[in-house]
């Protein structure tokens, strides 16, 4: 007898990995939903919109929540990846690239071809997909739906209802259960209700509130001093001055100190949208970002370049916006460059006097970004008119910023390509509050991930879960931490451990960076020849 | 320029040639050039042995248990050879490969690990008959056991580490495992009774069939000499199976040297600097042998730190500071299904227990959480701990043997070697009720 002979012909293995009777009842029950979405987007028009948002929202939140019950529920508390490299959808397979090429082809339809959704000019009524959103809407904010309340809408039920499969996935393991339950609350809460309500208020003529989510931070925000954020912020007496200080304090004094204390994943996998879309939705595709050296190398100069565009962009935006109404404004628009490099330069200096000799060769290139955004402000400065700045509206490089970096990048091919190269994308190369947060981290933070000695056996489960494409083992072999920028902190590297040599901790700066090899050898005058450089 | 020739490309003849490259130059003109080659007829490159299992279990695949990515070695001046050395003349220094070739040597490091026991079973070498150490053996495996339709059932032969990862590997894919342990508790030839015994109760909650106290005593065959199904000895039981895996324990692959004047025993002869018979050869990892045992070590430890810390010793000895293999308190650790265990110092398991040896054990009630420490009752003194389910800290512990602290300290400052994860429930103030509470007893 052959062995092929029950073989199956598919890419996959889905032998072992068949879906059970209920798990294939849960993806009907799912698809029932989205099939309602599929018919609102054809000009279904439904008679009782009411019922039917009703029902695709419930069909895909219970279908989802049965598939995870029957997956999890019915085995012991552990890790969970049996078959993740098997099945199609998670190692790029059929499913994962069609999936991908739907959830690409949503954003572009959602950012550049509204239209298709049902978005129509004019304030005429909604039709279409927006059209079945209305009354959620109004119910909310008491206006109707627009394409971005869609899609805030789906975003929060993908948080909510993946966040409860990762919880089950997961529920032997109280980090990653608190994790989750935070993204859930600041995705419902801060992202989704309370910008909701919030434009209730906008019905009185004392308010011109900008949608505003309180979580989301300048440079993730990069809108928030655009001139009608600021203009509404402004026009919206103490409670907008309260929400734009809020906003300023956020970066420069809020998220230096949580930072400080717990790294940078205090942000991004506790709190931050995006990276709660990634942690529930897209855990299932966290083991495809990838580890070569190559990819860390462009990352860096990714997101760094992002940053410095954001700064630049930023920066530009805010000075044309003073220049509108020299009078208006306490700061000028001199002094508003002037401290911009002076902060800067604080920051750049500081750095180099105390963390010189951690940078070594990227000392090189943070002089490079730090003296692009100088020279960018001296050009400012001098070519600046009241509507340009060099010699091109400020305006453009705003909506470049906002097209390329704004829509493609960070939805489109962040979110979009999930299942072809991994759930972080747009946190890894792209986020420059990543960036910014990830520097504090790097620098000045009591974060690290502790390695157990000499436990390791280089098995690597940890590196193919790490979804920032961290070579974690690389670290843990050698018993070095890991004290690394991108770490965004959500604590899969330990879980998946069969060892035990993982721990992310907050405990003093002194000995964070241990770059010696310690009780690999267990031999102590070993040990010493060993670190000996 | 000195050429070192290492045959074995794990962990520990992977270490070796990383430290010497460290230790040595490249350029020619230098004394202290050398020029590596790896020689290895498994793969191409280096892989975690230990992490074959999550291959077959889908959650890697096999370019993951890469620790290096395939530029390393390049990079670094290390040659990768691929071919089987079939003897090795130790007078011209000459290695002779199947493949018809040679390779001289100046310096030799013999790093060829184990292979899997076979104790004259018949039927040992049916097709479907495997163990669970090469990269040839997963291969096998996938062909052998790919789903639960080809593989109806299989049986493991052999209670040990690898067996229980064997039945966790077919057990995700659905496949029935009967599980035949010698022993008449999982792995109580290591084990105190009591983490034995909440283990033998975790691989049956898994649904594995686990025999206790059984042995194989032959493999049937089908008419195309593939397994058809397995005899037990004693009650002539015969179960149906389409995979057999013998997991019984590991010996040294050193069957090539035989013919050598390399003198071996079980494994290759060393002494405490790893050196053989002959001069300029060297044996490290799971192939050596000590010509007396290291404390309480085996004089084989076919373990993957041992073999990483004979790696990093001998690279000292090759460039110039000769130095003994001097390996520190015992430590290790394994995987249960979602068992974790970590074991610091030494504890015994009933019928190894020396007499001045005292164990002081407690059981989380959810039956997958224990500890194990061992003390002198004599001194007090703490010798070592198990820990199922809590993980814990090497340095921690490696600091108290050292420091020889009594047992009544560990136990008090348990919370500081704590290495489970932040906002997980801890069990110190639990461990130590316990712990008086059977002093008052006492």
């Amino acid at each position: 007898m052959s062995n092929k002979v029950n073989e199956s012909m598919s890419l996959a293995k889905p032998e072992a990995n068949d879906l059970s009777i209920k798990q294939k009842l849960a993806v009907a029950i799912g698809a029932i939903g989205l099939l309602i979405f599929g018919l609102a987007i054809f000009y279904t028009n439904f008679p009782n919109k009411i019922l039917f948002l009703t029902l695709s929202l419930s069909a895909i939140a219970l279908g989802t929540i049965l598939f995870a019950n029957d997956v999890y529920l019915t085995k012991s508390e552990g890790i969970k990846n049996d078959g993740v490299w098997f099945k199609s959808m998670s190692s790029r397979g059929v499913l994962g690239w069609g999936t991908g090429v739907l959830l690409t082809g949503f954003y572009i339809i959602l950012y550049f071809y509204p239209k298709y959704l049902g978005l129509t000019p004019n304030g005429e009524p909604n039709t279409g997909l927006i059209s079945l959103f209305d009354p959620l809407s109004k119910l909310l904010s008491g206006n109707p739906a627009s394409q971005w309340f869609v899609y805030g809408t789906l975003y929060t039920v993908a948080i909510l209802v993946f966040g409860y499969k990762f919880m089950l996935k997961y529920r032997h393991n109280r980090y990653e259960q608190l994790r989750t339950a935070s993204v859930m609350f600041f995705q419902l809460g801060f992202a989704f209700l309370i910008p909701e309500f919030m434009s209730r208020l906008n019905a009185s003529p004392n308010y011109n509130l900008p949608y505003y989510d309180l979580k989301s931070m300048w440079p993730l925000n990069y809108y928030l001093f655009d001139s009608w954020s600021v203009n509404g912020l402004l026009s919206s007496g103490f409670l907008g001055l309260i929400m734009l200080l809020f906003g300023v304090l956020s970066i420069f004094v809020i998220s230096p100190i949580l930072t400080y204390k717990y790294g940078k994943r205090w942000y991004c996998s506790w709190v931050c949208g995006c990276g709660g879309l990634a942690e529930t939705a897209g855990d299932s595709f966290r083991h495809l970002s990838s580890k070569k050296l190559s990819a860390w190398k462009l990352e860096r100069w990714l997101v760094h370049t992002v940053l410095v565009f954001s700064v630049v962009m930023t920066t530009a935006v805010v000075y044309t916006y003073l220049g509108s109404d020299p009078n208006k404004f306490w700061i000028t628009r001199s002094t508003f460059l002037l401290g911009v490099g002076i902060l800067l330069t604080l920051v750049f200096s500081l750095t180099m006097i105390f963390k010189r000799h951690e940078l070594g060769k990227d000392a090189r290139y943070g002089a490079i970004g730090y003296f692009i955004v100088i020279a960018a402000l001296f050009i400012m400065h001098y070519t600046g008119t009241t509507h340009d700045v060099f010699l091109i509206k400020s305006s453009s490089l705003r909506s470049a910023y906002g097209l390329y970096i704004g829509s493609i990048f960070s939805g489109v091919i962040g979110t979009g390509f999930y299942p072809i190269f991994g759930n972080r994308v747009w946190c890894r190369f792209g986020c420059p509050m990543a960036a910014v947060l990830g520097f504090q981290q790097r620098m000045f933070s009591k974060f690290r991930i502790t390695t157990n000695g000499g436990q390791c056996i280089s098995c690597g489960n940890c590196s193919v879960y790490c979804e920032m494409g961290i070579d974690v083992r690389a670290y843990a072999q050698k018993g070095e931490n890991i004290v690394r920028s991108s770490c965004v902190g959500c604590g899969i590297c330990s879980a998946v451990c069969p060892r035990g040599v993982l721990k992310l901790e907050n405990d003093s700066m002194k000995g964070r960076i241990n770059a010696n090899e310690i009780l690999l050898g267990n031999n102590v005058d070993l040990m010493d020849l060993i670190n000996k450089k | 320029m000195e050429h070192i020739v290492i045959i074995g490309n794990g962990i520990s003849g992977v270490t070796a040639a990383r430290h010497i490259r460290k230790l040595s130059d490249t350029e020619t003109s230098s004394a202290q050039a050398k020029k590596i080659t790896i020689i290895s007829a498994e793969t191409n490159y280096f892989f975690s042995r230990t992490a074959l299992m999550y291959v077959y279990m889908g959650h890697m695949k096999f370019e993951h248990t890469q620790p290096y990515e395939n530029w390393f070695w390049e990079k670094n001046n290390i040659d990768l050879k691929k071919g089987y050395v079939k003897t090795i003349d130790t007078n011209s220094k000459t290695l002779y490969f199947t493949e018809g070739n040679t390779i001289n040597y100046d310096k030799l490091i013999i790093a060829t690990g184990s292979k899997p026991n076979k104790f004259g079973w018949p039927g040992q070498d049916l097709k479907g008959v495997m163990g669970l150490y090469h990269k040839q053996d997963l291969e096998n495996l996938e062909l052998h056991a790919p789903n639960n339709k080809v593989c109806k059932r299989a049986v493991i032969v052999g209670g040990g580490l690898i067996g229980i990862e064997l039945a966790e590997m077919l057990n995700s894919r659905n496949i029935p495992v009967t599980f035949l342990v010698r022993e008449s508790s999982f792995w109580n030839g290591v084990l105190p009774d009591g983490e034995s015994e909440m283990i033998n109760r975790h691989i049956k909650s898994h649904h594995i069939d686990l025999r206790l106290s059984t042995n194989l005593k032959e493999i049937i065959s089908d008419e195309n000499g593939k397994v058809k199904s397995v005899i037990i000895e004693g009650t002539g039981e015969e179960i149906l199976c389409d995979v057999v895996g013998l997991t019984a324990g590991v010996t040294p692959n050193i069957d090539f040297i035989k013919d050598s004047n390399i003198k071996t025993s079980k494994g290759i002869k060393v002494n405490r600097f790893l050196e053989t018979n002959i001069k300029d050869i060297y044996a490290i990892g799971d192939c050596a042998e000590q010509h007396e045992a290291i404390g309480n070590r085996r004089p084989i430890e076919a373990v993957w730190y041992t073999g990483r810390m004979m790696g990093e010793t001998i690279a000292q000895t090759i460039c110039g500071n000769r130095m003994p293999y001097n390996p520190g308190h015992w430590f290790n650790s394994a995987k249960f299904f979602d068992i974790e265990y970590q074991t610091y110092g030494w504890v015994h398991n009933a019928k190894n227990k020396p007499n001045y040896e005292d164990h002081f054990h407690w059981k989380h009630k959810d039956d997958t959480k224990c500890i194990t420490i061992a003390f002198d009752k004599n001194t007090n003194g703490f010798l070592g701990i198990n820990t199922f389910g809590i993980r814990m800290k090497h340095e921690t512990f490696d600091t108290w043997l050292t420091e020889k602290r009594p047992v009544g300290y560990v136990i008090n400052h348990l919370a500081e070697a704590n290495f489970d994860p932040e906002f997980y429930k801890r069990y110190e103030k639990n461990i130590i009720r316990s712990y008086n509470d059977k002093l008052k007893l006492a």
